[in-house]
């Protein structure tokens, strides 16, 4: 019987990365941009990256659940719109540590707030483009078995353990250990 | 106690979906049906198994794949918990006799008087195609339904040819 998942789409240049590419470890996260555990994970990735430098690369793909988070979706088009002009990160970490504030009024200003050019950002959330990413995301999370918001993936398994730093930087180091022996 | 394997007819059952309803599998004779046993309502997470199979219809419908959700809760309790997370396929109340239908699969824990977190692909025959226990703290995702439906779609089409 299968044990952990696996990713079935591996990081690439498509993808949004934190961190060298050569790195030992690579964290892919699955996750929903109105999720509170998805909110609780951000600062705990964070950390992570603190605590791990050069060793890790820390990667985002969408997984918005649409059923049970209205916003979702469009959090996670002005994530990829923001992408487009070069700030994604700056749009991802707003979207989650303004979590409980947002809401559909408040993308432009945050648009503004981190440097985007308004129009191209209002016109590139509602093209195709952004629209096919995020399917993609989604397609290759269900593959890959996502099976909830935030799907953590370490070195391309799925990670199954508690979404704490302590329990995730355990798994983080044990996987080095492993890869260095 | 072990779960149904491939192969094997599946159980028919008769089962409350609301307080006036009762769902019975041979209703979805002609379409394949996904049960999916889980221990109970209410768990702490808004991104629980469920609301990913809610979130997944698009992908189940074009299979035709009906979802059927079952646990021992009782019938006002589904309907609490469908409503508060959206959910939009049946929740069955394995209820009286209390896990009478997860016997019949073998996912029922016994000490706990919970089903298994399990999963029987069955095909529009009646015949268990795919089945799969996860270990109770592990949401087992949707991969694995997908591929199950998937090779029941290939085959058809193949039979067809």
């Amino acid at each position: 019987m299968e044990t952990s998942a696996t990713l079935t789409q591996p990081v690439s240049a498509r993808d949004h990365g934190e961190g060298p590419a050569d790195a030992p470890l690579t964290l892919v996260e699955y996750g929903d941009y109105q999720c509170p555990y998805c909110g609780a994970a951000y600062p705990v990735v964070k950390r992570l990256q603190k605590r791990l430098q050069k060793k890790l690369r820390f990667v985002f793909r969408n997984f918005p659940l649409t059923q049970a988070h209205p916003y979702a979706l469009i959090a996670a088009e002005a994530a990829e719109a923001a992408a487009l002009q070069g700030k994604f990160w700056e749009m991802h970490d707003l979207l989650f540590e303004q979590q409980t504030a947002f809401n559909p009024d408040i993308i432009l200003q945050w648009a503004e707030r981190i440097g985007l050019g308004l129009e191209r950002f209002q016109d590139d959330s509602k093209q195709g483009v952004v629209e096919k990413r995020i399917q993609e995301d989604r397609q290759s999370g269900i593959r890959s078995g996502v099976n909830g918001t935030p799907t953590f993936f370490i070195n391309g398994t799925r990670y199954d353990g508690a979404a704490d730093y302590a329990s995730l930087l355990a798994a983080l180091e044990s996987e080095l250990e492993l890869r260095s022996a | 106690m072990t779960a149904l394997k491939q192969g094997v007819q599946a159980p028919d059952f008769s089962l409350p979906a609301t307080p006036d309803q009762k769902v019975s599998l041979s209703e979805f004779r002609g379409t394949p049906v996904v049960l999916v046993f889980y221990p109970a309502d209410w768990s702490p997470v808004c991104s629980d198994q469920l609301s990913l199979y809610n979130e997944l219809r698009p992908e189940f419908s074009e299979f035709e794949a009906q979802i059927l959700g079952i646990s021992v809760d009782g019938v006002w309790c589904h309907f609490a918990f469908g409503k508060d997370r959206k959910l939009h396929f049946p929740l069955l109340a394995d209820f009286e006799p209390k896990g009478a239908v997860a016997r019949q699969y073998g996912v029922y824990r016994e000490r706990e008087g919970e089903s298994e977190r399990a999963l029987f692909v069955i095909d529009a025959e009646g015949v268990i195609r795919w089945s799969y226990v996860s270990p109770v703290g592990v949401n087992p995702g949707a991969d694995g339904i997908l591929k199950a439906l998937e090779a029941m779609a290939k085959d058809e089409k193949a039979a067809g040819d």
